[in-house]
């Protein structure tokens, strides 16, 4: 094990940025802390670094206690949104200031740095000064800066922020294949869902200081832990369903009353994918206009506009959208496969661990 | 809008034709050479012609009399003193004022905006009150006075008390110089520096130093500059002593008092000249400071 928080909360005067959070992080792997800005996120990671220290609770790095340790001494590389370079230094001495404070012998420091250089393919840049590279460069060079002095655990503060739309899906292809290089535990930060699902192994999501889940991609995509993370990760149809003679509704839409007795209100929500529409009006239950359709690549989301108003995201491939011969304006029927109960009235609409609902097949008609 | 020309139609379009602006918005010529003629006519009067004037009498009577007004034994003295004051009130402040800019500029803490303030007293205050402060705590009748008599002290009226001085109306150059810079830079570098394993020390003369280098430089001449050239508050702790507490300034009123023009303003020539030099260092560092920003800019033209 690489890392373990144990019972880890940080407060800053009255404010509690972190919240009795646990989890440990094994050797090699690659760590995405997942949230909203302001999650806590950041402040989990400038403590490990011990940039911070916490209010409460350990912290272990390779089965070591470093509450007490200083930054100098946890040897943890850290890189910084806005990278940190030395601005009066070129990329040679940047990245090799942490050897030179280490006071390791200058032929040693010559060859690291050379052998950094090369597999970052900075070799043509190293008389460069920051303020003379790209964003993609000086993130290269932040990275090769941190990981010189063979630090234990590679550190990112949001590596991605810094950079435009184009250059951030070459650079997390490029962490991903060096983290596959390297096999440093590495732990970034982000709020950005879909750059967590792409890069990580496994993600920790945080909301407003507490760890609401950890997981695998595909484990908080699949099986969100409460309704914060089914919403955060990817999207969702989220309805508010009453209940009236124990079926729950919203305008057309009906689902199982889940108990719930008559006047009380229910959350449910659905991905866009359990969505199944047809051309042929007759198919399934409900039937609605195709209001928008979004070209996502091989994926397609289309708008369902319900007769009394109500959106609904739906999402398919674009051979089956062009197999049904779906077009904006088009009035198609569908039924929702698959949903899950978000929150109940008797926990004034709380979050509550969900459960997924297979659609009864006296509600889901047709198919 | 171009068939019936109003008059502010008129206006842009002779703005427009103009080069030198791409606003639409301009004053008249007229207005404009008024205040440039103003302002030349107002610097020549007031600043180039005494300095011309103080180099025309320094060397009226010649070269040779120009270089024995100044290696005269009291003259001599003087320009002796003032060096050393400079020498040792500008590494004070130079030391005072990077402390004060790091706490000011990376640390949060109670009373820092009355600091801020405070550290800007000596611009405020008159020299004069300046120089008055120090006689009522350190001089004969002063707090002070009596104990530092006792152990045979001597403050005011010797050369400890005109560092004292110009220590206090040169307090704030340094600090006001760095803050600003300190605070633009933030304290990302440094604690990059330190995750890195540099210890504090390390990571002040490779990364915090380096960075704030050009407004510490302007700050050390400006500093240097008034620690030359005060006057007021060093004339009342000074005692005038000819020969042993006299600075530079204080030694140009006394010959001129005592009718040597000639020499009063070869010293002051000296002065003078100090003082171009300085104006000169500060005006390359500025240019300078301005390219770095300007490549800094732009970063795209040093792409390969």
């Amino acid at each position: 094990m690489s890392i373990e928080l144990k019972n880890v909360s940080k407060r800053f005067g009255s404010v509690a940025a972190v919240n009795n959070v646990s989890y440990s992080v094994n050797e090699g792997e690659l760590l995405a802390l997942l949230g909203p800005s302001g999650g806590g996120k950041t402040t989990v990671l400038r403590m490990i670094a011990g940039l911070e220290m916490p209010t409460d609770g350990d912290i272990y790095v390779r089965g070591q206690r470093v509450n007490d340790l200083s930054i100098q001494q946890r040897n943890i590389g850290f890189v910084f949104q806005n990278y940190a370079l030395f601005k009066n230094m070129n990329v040679f001495k940047n990245i090799a200031f942490g050897l030179k404070v280490k006071k390791w012998k200058r032929a040693d420091i010559k060859s690291r740095v050379r052998e950094l250089l090369e597999l970052f393919g900075l070799q043509e840049l190293e008389r460069r000064y920051p303020h003379q590279l790209s964003g993609g460069q000086r993130q290269r060079v932040a990275i090769a800066r941190a990981l010189a002095p063979k630090p234990g655990v590679l550190l990112l503060d949001e590596p991605f922020g810094a950079v435009d739309a184009k250059i951030r899906q070459e650079l997390r292809e490029w962490l991903v294949t060096l983290h596959h290089e390297l096999n440093v535990t590495t732990i970034f930060v982000t709020h950005d869902q879909e750059e967590a699902m792409e890069v990580s192994n496994r993600i920790v999501i945080f909301s407003r200081g507490n760890l609401e889940q950890i997981g695998t991609p595909r484990e908080v995509y699949e099986q969100p832990a409460n309704e914060f993370v089914a919403r955060f990760i990817g999207v969702m149809n989220v309805l508010e369903l009453d209940v009236s003679n124990g079926v729950a509704r919203l305008n057309e839409l009906e689902f199982p009353s889940h108990g719930l007795p008559d006047g009380q209100r229910l959350r449910i929500g659905f991905r866009p994918y359990s969505v199944q529409i047809s051309s042929d009006v007759t198919v399934y239950r409900y039937r609605a206009i195709l209001r928008h359709t979004y070209f996502l690549g091989v994926m397609l989301r289309v708008e369902l506009e319900l007769p009394s108003g109500l959106l609904i995201r739906a999402r398919m491939t674009k051979e089956e959208y062009a197999f049904q011969g779906l077009d904006d304006g088009k009035e198609v029927s569908f039924q929702i496969r698959q949903y899950r109960v978000l929150a109940r009235e008797g926990d004034r609409l709380a979050p509550e661990v969900a459960v997924t609902h297979d659609v009864p097949v006296a509600l889901g008609e047709g198919i | 809008m171009a068939d019936a020309p109003t008059t502010d139609t008129d206006t842009l379009r002779r703005s427009a034709s103009r080069v030198q602006s791409q606003r639409g918005i301009e004053e008249p010529p007229l207005i404009k050479w008024t205040l440039i003629a103003i302002t030349l006519a107002f610097s020549a009067v007031f600043l180039l012609l005494p300095l011309v004037n103080v180099f025309a009498q320094a060397f009226s009577k010649g070269l040779a009399a120009y270089w024995n007004s100044l290696t005269e034994p009291d003259s001599w003295s003087a320009i002796r003193l003032t060096l050393t004051v400079a020498a040792i009130s500008v590494p004070l402040n130079v030391l005072f004022g990077v402390a004060a800019a790091w706490a000011i500029a990376k640390f949060e803490f109670r009373g820092k905006s009355l600091l801020t303030t405070l550290i800007d007293l000596p611009f405020s205050v008159s020299p004069v009150v300046a120089g008055l402060m120090f006689i009522l705590l350190f001089g004969l009748q002063g707090y002070f006075g009596k104990w530092l008599d006792a152990h045979n002290l001597k403050i005011i009226f010797a050369v400890p008390g005109i560092v004292l001085a110009t220590v206090f109306v040169t307090f704030p150059f340094v600090a006001r110089e760095l803050i600003p810079v300190m605070q633009a830079t933030g304290s990302e570098q440094e604690q990059a520096a330190l995750t890195l394993g540099a210890n504090a020390w390390q990571t002040f003369w490779h990364v915090t130093l380096p960075s704030v280098k050009w407004g510490l430089i302007y700050g050390i001449i400006l500093c240097n500059a008034r620690a030359m050239g005060e006057f007021g508050a060093v004339s009342v702790v000074s005692g005038h002593i000819t020969g042993q507490t006299d600075t530079m300034p204080l030694r140009v009123e006394k010959l001129y008092n005592d009718y040597q023009g000639a020499a009063a303003f070869a010293v002051a020539s000296l002065l003078a000249l100090l003082a171009l030099l300085t104006l000169g260092i500060k005006t390359f560092l500025e240019w300078r400071q301005a390219r770095a920003y300007e490549l800094a800019q732009r970063p795209e033209d040093h792409l390969t």
